[in-house]
């Protein structure tokens, strides 16, 4: 919840940020800093040290990672060492101006939303969400049973809408079967008593599922995929 | 040249489209193509379904996130169409357009006026019938274009380019039908052609069956299309003659539009349940009766599939977050199921009982005329007999209907999602053999092997290439004959309103680009102002020639063989006089080859047209 709140913030922030971006000696990005602060024997003037005051405080505010690079800095300052800080290293800001952008890491959210909206899909369809988050010891057999079936179909129909499943090995449950020389280990898995070289004779367990077709909707990436399901409010 | 012929049915609660490749100049048998239509099923989430639910969704401007109602055609669309309208539209019933198909048939409202939806609070911006219909054929048109007509190379796979046939039930009337047109142009559809529901369903199963068909139908048959959708039920006869050696169908009769489908058969299971968990004190919200209603239908369908089961648990999932303690239980039993919809929709009844009440009586009804009576077997016999009585009236009966009472079929072929049900098939066979035995007729076959959800969508499409002269073609006509009022000349007696007459303009059976006789009789105009004429429909009296005047009115009208549409309009052009200088015209009616019938005022020994105008709007 925490880091919600923190993402949210981070981004309004950002837009206050653009809106100074405008001012005429900035550069691209919106990062902008007198042209003076790139060497740090020059002095300052009282207009440079405002302005850079007024960024420092705001990108202290917003971006974890300055505030962090500031820190060193700051604690420098206060133990009276400001001077013992690496020399001909620029402040921290400038580093990250001068650095070139890093390819820009997907948030986990962005990077595993495919597997946020199949989790969105079954609670839409079958309500496992809601189902799992629930304290089962507290109802009876009967009343789980119930509830089960509302699940069972809605997250059976995602399952059948998106995903073609079949068993690896087509033969029943119990039935000998043999295991080829040259199996392929993912999808056959040898278990008890294990030993010798393949082909090897045994009862099949479980006849393992395999996904043949997936055929996954179109989510606009205008949506926030941590949502799985919106809070319902009801107008009277 | 098209290169396609596209079927379109545009439903009461279900849009589909098919398409026939008509470069390929073979009938496609049981493969028959279907368009995907990619729709929203959730916020931001797009599919590509078979169906497309009928409904429209009108959100408010904060409702959904920004850009989370995009199309592939459209990133800015600010309403939804589909599955996501019908489920969100659930929970918002206010803002929730649905059964658009019932509503540009209903006499009762101006269907040219935004008042959608009905019950709609007034900061929303409401939609008229006819946009609501225009909406989805642009849903399916665009659907269409983005998944064939993307790149350079298939400019030529644009829907506008195509032959499209845009399926009707056969019940809709001249007015109903002009205004399908109407919407399809709106949405960009430019080559149309209107087809009748049975019609197609009959279409799908003969591309299905192929040649095999000979054996399953011979010269004589009568087809009984039961065609019960999610909305509507309709009814139509078409019968096999042998001309000349070569076969020939030809439809012979079609019933009156009943608004009763299969969404009535859920609600009316839901609320059986409901009445039990209220008497346990259990009160479901809408959203919760809503759950109830879905969980019917899946355990109708459990029931009716598995005989051997007597009971099928129902769940009703709570509002809130908890799942578990907020689930009622209930069951649907088979004796419920049986009582209610077996015996409540298709009762076992003799031929002689008619539905309860009157036929449809539009006038004045502001909600959806929905029929009185759920009996569709009191509706079916209703039909049959009287088309009976019209035949044995009529010189010239395609079907021998003498010493019958009732039309007899031979074979019946089944339509609608509400026939997956084998037992309400195997019912509906049982209630006509039993009327078929009792009048001395032979038992009535089922036309197997029939697709009950898309057939209509895929004939229509397969009607296309039958158009261009491949395969068989059902003959037919107009369904009705067409009559304007003509006020008799009589001494002007208060309090009393002079009786009126009907002309007949437009005989029963007119094809599809052809026009008809011009009657003797004259009419006044007045330059320059609006004249309209009282107009008339029966789909009975079949033998009525043009110019022929029906005298008494009123009592055709009481007796259910002449039905009032909406009135016809024009205004003659010119400068409206102090003394209303009268034109003598002449009317005449034309069949246009889109299949709209079109009436037309001819000068009096001058060269002036104009055309009446179909109105939209009952008068009160």
């Amino acid at each position: 919840m925490l880091k919600t709140k923190g993402l949210t913030g981070n981004r309004e922030a950002l837009c206050i940020w653009g809106h100074f971006g405008q001012l005429p000696n900035c550069k691209a990005g919106g990062l902008c800093y007198p042209e003076s602060m790139t060497d740090p024997s020059a002095s300052l003037s009282f207009f440079a040290r405002f302005w850079l005051a007024w960024l420092c405080f705001w990108r202290c505010l917003v971006s974890g990672d300055f505030a962090r690079a500031v820190l060193p800095a700051s604690r420098a300052y206060d133990a009276g060492q400001l001077n013992l800080l690496p020399s001909g290293t620029p402040a921290p800001a400038p580093t990250v101006e001068k650095a070139p952008p890093p390819p820009p890491a997907l948030p986990p959210e962005r990077e595993h939303a495919s597997a946020l909206s199949l989790l969105a899909m079954l609670q839409r369809e079958g309500r496992l969400v809601d189902f799992l988050q629930e304290n089962v010891a507290a109802f009876s057999d009967a009343e789980v049973g119930a509830a089960c079936r509302t699940v069972h179909e809605g997250c059976r129909k995602v399952v059948g809408q998106y995903f073609t499943l079949k068993p690896v090995l087509p033969q029943s449950e119990g039935e000998q079967v043999t295991v080829p020389v040259s199996f392929d280990a993912q999808r056959i898995r040898l278990i008890g008593n294990v030993t010798g070289q393949p082909p090897h004779t045994g009862t099949l367990r479980h006849h393992g599922w395999v996904t043949s077709e997936v055929k996954f909707p179109v989510v606009s990436p205008a949506m926030d995929p941590r949502v799985l399901a919106p809070a319902e409010v009801e107008l009277a | 040249m098209a290169r396609y012929s596209i079927g379109i049915d545009l439903g009461t609660t279900h849009s589909a489209v098919s398409y026939f490749n008509l470069e390929d100049s073979k009938a496609r048998g049981r493969a028959q193509s279907m368009l995907p239509i990619p729709q929203l099923t959730a916020p931001g989430t797009l599919e590509a379904r078979p169906l497309l639910p009928s409904f429209l969704y009108l959100p408010s401007a904060q409702e959904f996130p920004q850009g989370s109602l995009a199309l592939p055609w459209n990133k800015d669309a600010s309403s939804i169409i589909g599955e996501f309208a019908r489920s969100h539209g659930a929970k918002v019933p206010t803002r929730l357009v649905s059964s658009p198909k019932s509503w540009l048939s209903h006499p009762g409202v101006d269907r040219r006026s935004a008042l959608l939806p009905w019950q709609a609070p007034p900061d929303v911006q409401r939609v008229s019938p006819l946009d609501a219909s225009a909406r989805f054929l642009r849903h399916l048109k665009e659907a269409w274009d983005s998944t064939f007509a993307q790149g350079d190379d298939e400019s030529g796979n644009a829907l506008a380019t195509q032959d499209v046939i845009v399926t009707v039930p056969a019940s809709f009337d001249a007015a109903a039908r002009e205004l399908t047109l109407e919407a399809a142009k709106a949405a960009g559809i430019e080559h149309l052609t209107l087809l009748e529901e049975p019609q197609a369903a009959l279409y799908a199963w003969l591309e299905a069956m192929g040649e095999n068909f000979r054996q399953q139908v011979k010269p004589g048959e009568v087809i009984l299309v039961v065609d019960v959708g999610g909305g509507t039920s309709d009814f139509s006869v078409i019968t096999v003659r042998d001309s000349g050696g070569e076969v020939e169908l030809l439809r012979v009769a079609v019933g009156d539009h009943i608004l009763l489908g299969g969404d009535n058969m859920d609600l009316a299971l839901a609320h059986t349940l409901n009445q039990r968990l209220a008497a346990d004190g259990k009160k479901l919200d809408p959203w919760q009766f809503n759950a109830l209603t879905y969980g019917c239908r899946q355990a109708k369908e459990t029931l009716y599939g598995d005989t051997s089961l007597d009971t099928v648990p129902i769940s009703i999932p709570g509002r809130g977050s908890s799942l578990i303690g907020g689930t009622l239980r209930t069951e649907l039993t088979r004796e419920e199921l049986d009582r209610v919809l077996t015996d409540g929709f298709f009762p076992v009844t003799p031929l002689a009982e008619l539905p309860r009440t009157a036929r449809r009586m539009g006038l004045a009804q502001m909600a959806l005329p929905y029929a009185q009576d759920p009996g569709v077997s009191r509706h079916l016999a209703a039909f049959l007999t009287r088309q009976a009585q019209a035949l044995a009236a009529s010189h010239d009966a395609p079907v021998d209907v003498e010493g019958k009472s009732f039309l007899h079929p031979t074979a019946v072929l089944f339509n609608g999602g509400v026939f997956k049900a084998g037992p309400l098939k195997a019912r509906v066979m049982e209630v006509l053999n039993l009327w078929l035995k009792a009048d001395g007729g032979q038992p009535a076959k089922e036309l197997e092997g029939a697709d009950l959800d898309l057939a209509v969508a895929r004939g229509a499409a397969y009607y296309g290439w039958v158009r261009q002269g491949n395969g068989l073609r059902i003959r037919g006509g107009t369904a009705r004959a067409y009559y304007v009022g003509v006020e008799s000349a009589m001494p002007a007696v208060p309090g009393f309103e002079p009786p009126v007459k009907a002309l007949c303009v437009a005989p029963f059976g007119m094809e599809e680009g052809t026009q008809a006789d011009v009657p003797p009789q004259e009419f006044g105009l007045v330059t320059g102002e609006p004249t309209s004429f009282r107009f008339f429909s029966s789909s009975v009296r079949r033998d009525d020639k043009v110019g022929v005047m029906v005298d008494d009115v009123a009592d055709e009208l009481a007796r259910g063989e002449m039905e009032e549409l909406a009135p016809i309009e024009t205004t003659m052009p010119g400068q409206a006089a102090a003394f209303g200088d009268l034109t003598p015209v002449n009317l005449q009616a034309a069949v246009t080859e889109v299949g709209t019938l079109e009436l037309r005022c001819l000068e009096k020994g001058g060269a002036g047209r104009w055309k009446l105008e179909l109105n939209v709007r009952m008068k009160e």
